[in-house]
């Protein structure tokens, strides 16, 4: 035990006195509704993305006979993704990874440029937030009036109120649990489904669990997922630098804040008011005066609130705006700084976009539809056969992505005077194998190779696989290796 | 206990009194719902205590409320799938192997299940893949000693070789050197032969006419006047680039003189037949098969 210094004593007697200390109760946000530009933007864009999220699974596609018509449906199943025209198959999985990538460059881009505008504006936890409290003033009313009623006691109303509103939060919660399972399955099958309790226990499971989320989330949790839950506000200040825009509360105009009428010509009062109408609007509960801060998700509905005011106090709009650090700084001291949208990490994430982008519309574009990969096999490495010649074995894949079934040639070059047979298929050795391909599959065998190379000084040399569409006479070309004994020169003895 | 417990000045809130390089922590309060979480979760763990086996004592333990056994658990797992099996491998164990062959997907399941059974008991002598190990023939180079036909495999694993089965396939070259047989110099004379002969090593001017003579009055029986073997009485082919003991002329000298007799265990003992069929269709498949 160490010595506890009188000072330190009296500190713990005070923060004892403090009472609960060590938790902190939580402190209900209560946002009043604002009206303006943010706003009506704001809405547009939430009908805009729950429009797409509840609606795009039902928009059928044609595909020809016995294909899915779901526009986009990730069918795990069947290891297939749809995407309108664009079909994918386990192997394009890289182009999710790409795609991942376009989306955090893109997301650092605007971040860099804008602020939070996802967190503001497009995150699901921001769109369902603000759906379920806009329920929310309609049943129990606006800030003031929910305010009274949590303060008050328990009545018919209240209850009737509060039953009505999660029963609407928990329709909608379903709902949105139920979209979610129609990506991945046909959605009008997996509808009649669900309600004759034919579907699948991962159905069931999935839809709960999400009507579960989304009414947890959106209704209880709120902004207290932005604060504590989410990582994006704890690294997004690495993209933001002074020139990045943010909601910001213009200080040098607004201070020193203080309530009561303005005269013209009495130069020590700011325009602030000091109202509190950017703090009662704010979805997250802070004050935007305070600068920029953690819970902030740039959402601008402060910018809507103050307008309203600045209007009514007959002073100039735009109080609080949108803007960047440094020219702030500038404005403060009466200098007009430009806007700087070329900046070095600008123009790194741009590239970088650019690049991506240009990688994977390539590498779409002349994505083949007929693939071939070849394994060498590694235990054994090599076969020395009774008459002196060698054997390796390879594992070869076939995907045939067309619909259509194929002839294919398999031949090796590179390697004079070898032959081939499939493991346990016809046992008379040729040098072009004619293997079949159905549509829409993977096709994979053994192929024996059995050569005597007399270039094999290391133990290895390389050899081609060559598929031949016997059809359209396209070829696809796998590089590989033979092997044999190092110093293996062609077992003539 | 922290000593530089401070007022921060911006915030307004005491720090923690922990210091790191310059840096100082704000004593922060957890949000409550953040606390009720972990009580969740301790009323969870004490659930799981009752319902599941938790507690031991002497040479028992607590069963829990449900009666959970891990052992049972797995013990109907493996029931499950040898049940879900059965109809394949019962199938397996009564078609010929042609027929096997003829249905693509009992075929891959032969092939399957002979691939993991011949991993678990075959490969520690035979190699992975059936490439052989000095001393257990490549079984993928198709140098049969007993024959490479898919019947010959199942015959061979079934009752193995010099094992303890009655219808083991049995073969013993005889000690020529150990029993006085042959003396050294005579064995040193057909070892010249048959390196020079079958195994393909001829010297400029050596005369191996002694040596053919020993081979055809004590060899040719069993091996054949070309060393072709003979795979009725397990008499392996000498005239090839594959050989079981090593592919040098020391070898020959120690066959002639004292012979390795290798056993292969009767598997019949410990796998059933439709196992075996399966383990014999998947050797037949490394490439050897005849």
């Amino acid at each position: 035990m160490s010595r506890i210094s009188k000072d330190d004593r009296r500190l713990q007697l005070q923060r004892e006195a403090q009472g609960d200390h060590l938790y902190a109760n939580r402190v209900r946000v209560y946002p009043k509704d604002v009206h303006g530009v943010v706003r009506r933007t704001k809405w547009a864009i939430l009908v805009l993305c729950l429009t797409i999220y509840y609606l795009l699974p039902w928009l059928r596609w044609s595909r020809g006979p016995g294909r899915p018509t779901q526009a986009v449906l990730l069918d795990i199943t069947n290891e297939r993704f749809y995407f309108f025209n664009l079909e994918l198959w386990p192997q394009d999985i890289w182009l999710l990874a790409g795609l991942l990538i376009l989306g955090a460059v893109a997301l650092f881009l605007v971040t860099s440029l804008f602020g939070r505008l996802w967190c503001g504006y497009t995150c699901p936890q921001t769109v369902w937030t603000d759906l379920f409290m806009w329920i929310e003033r309609k049943i129990e009313g606006d800030r003031n009036e929910r305010m009274q009623r949590d303060a008050a006691a328990l009545n018919a109303d209240t209850i009737w109120k509060k039953f009505l509103k999660h029963s609407i939060w928990l329709a909608i919660a379903f709902w949105t649990g139920g979209a979610w399972i129609m990506y991945y399955v046909d959605a009008p099958t997996v509808t009649v489904e669900f309600w004759t309790g034919r579907a699948s226990n991962e159905v069931y499971f999935f839809t709960w669990l999400f009507t579960f989320t989304t009414y947890v989330l959106a209704g209880w949790a709120r902004e207290q997922v932005c604060t504590y839950m989410c990582p994006w506000p704890r690294f997004q200040s690495a993209m933001l630098d002074d020139q990045s825009f943010t909601v910001t509360y213009q200080g040098w105009r607004g201070e020193p804040r203080s309530r009561g009428k303005r005269v013209a010509g009495a130069p020590q009062a700011g325009d602030c008011v000091d109202c509190g109408a950017c703090v009662m609007a704010c979805p997250t509960g802070i004050d935007i005066r305070d600068g920029i801060q953690l819970e902030c998700i740039n959402c601008g509905l402060c910018i809507d609130a103050c307008n309203h005011v600045m209007e009514r106090t007959h002073q100039d709009k735009w109080l609080i705006t949108w803007d960047t650090l440094a020219r702030q700084a500038a404005k403060k001291t009466g200098r007009h700084e430009p806007i700087k949208i070329l900046r070095p990490r600008t123009i790194i994430y741009v590239s970088v976009l650019l690049v991506a982008m240009i990688g994977m519309t390539v590498a779409l574009a002349t994505r083949s539809t007929l693939e071939l990969s070849v394994q060498r096999d590694r235990a054994p490495v090599f076969v020395p056969l009774a008459d002196g010649s060698i054997r390796n074995g390879y594992t070869v894949k076939i995907a045939n992505k067309t619909q259509m079934n194929g002839a294919f040639d398999l031949s090796i070059g590179g390697l004079p005077g070898s032959t081939m047979v499939i493991a346990e298929g016809d046992p008379k050795p040729v040098t072009v194998l004619r293997v079949l391909s159905a549509s829409d599959e993977v096709d994979t065998f053994r192929v024996l190779v059995t050569a005597r190379p007399t270039a094999l000084t290391d133990g290895s040399q390389p050899v081609d696989f060559v598929l031949r569409d016997s059809a359209t006479g396209k070829q696809t070309v796998y590089h590989s290796t033979f092997m044999g004994p190092p110093g293996y020169a062609g077992g003539v003895r | 206990m922290p000593t530089k417990i401070e007022k921060d000045a911006v915030t307004g809130r005491e720090t923690t009194g922990h210091e790191w390089d310059g840096v100082k922590e704000l004593d922060t309060p957890l949000p409550k719902w953040w606390l009720y979480v972990f009580f969740a979760c301790i009323a969870w763990a004490a659930g799981m205590f009752v319902l599941y086996p938790s507690i031991p004592y002497g040479k028992g333990y607590f069963h829990g409320v449900l009666g959970y056994s891990q052992r049972a658990a797995v013990d109907a797992d493996v029931a499950k799938l040898i049940a879900q099996r059965k109809g394949s491998m019962d199938k397996i164990a009564a078609l010929s192997f042609d027929a096997i062959k003829a249905d693509p997907a009992l075929m891959e399941v032969a092939l399957t299940s002979g691939r993991i059974t011949f991993a678990e008991n075959c490969q520690p002598c035979h190699g992975p893949g059936g490439g052989g190990r000095p001393g257990f023939p490549a079984l993928a180079a198709g140098a049969w000693i007993w024959g490479g036909t898919l019947a010959d495999i199942q015959q061979t694993v079934t009752h193995g070789i010099r094992s303890a089965d009655a219808d083991a396939r049995q073969s013993a070259m005889p000690r020529f050197g150990a029993d006085g047989m042959l003396k050294p110099a005579e064995i040193e004379a057909v070892a010249d032969y048959v390196w020079a002969t079958f195994y393909g090593h001829p010297t400029a001017g050596q005369d191996v006419s002694a040596g053919a003579k020993i081979f055809a009055d004590n060899c040719v029986a069993c091996h054949g006047d070309k060393g072709q073997g003979n795979r009725d009485m397990g008499a392996p082919r000498l005239a090839s680039h594959v050989h079981l003991y090593g592919d040098t002329r020391e070898t020959i000298v120690s066959q002639v003189t004292l012979p390795r007799q290798g056993v292969m265990p009767n598997w019949g003992t410990r796998l059933d037949p439709a196992t075996i069929k399966s383990v014999a269709l998947y050797v037949h498949s490394l490439g050897g098969g005849e």
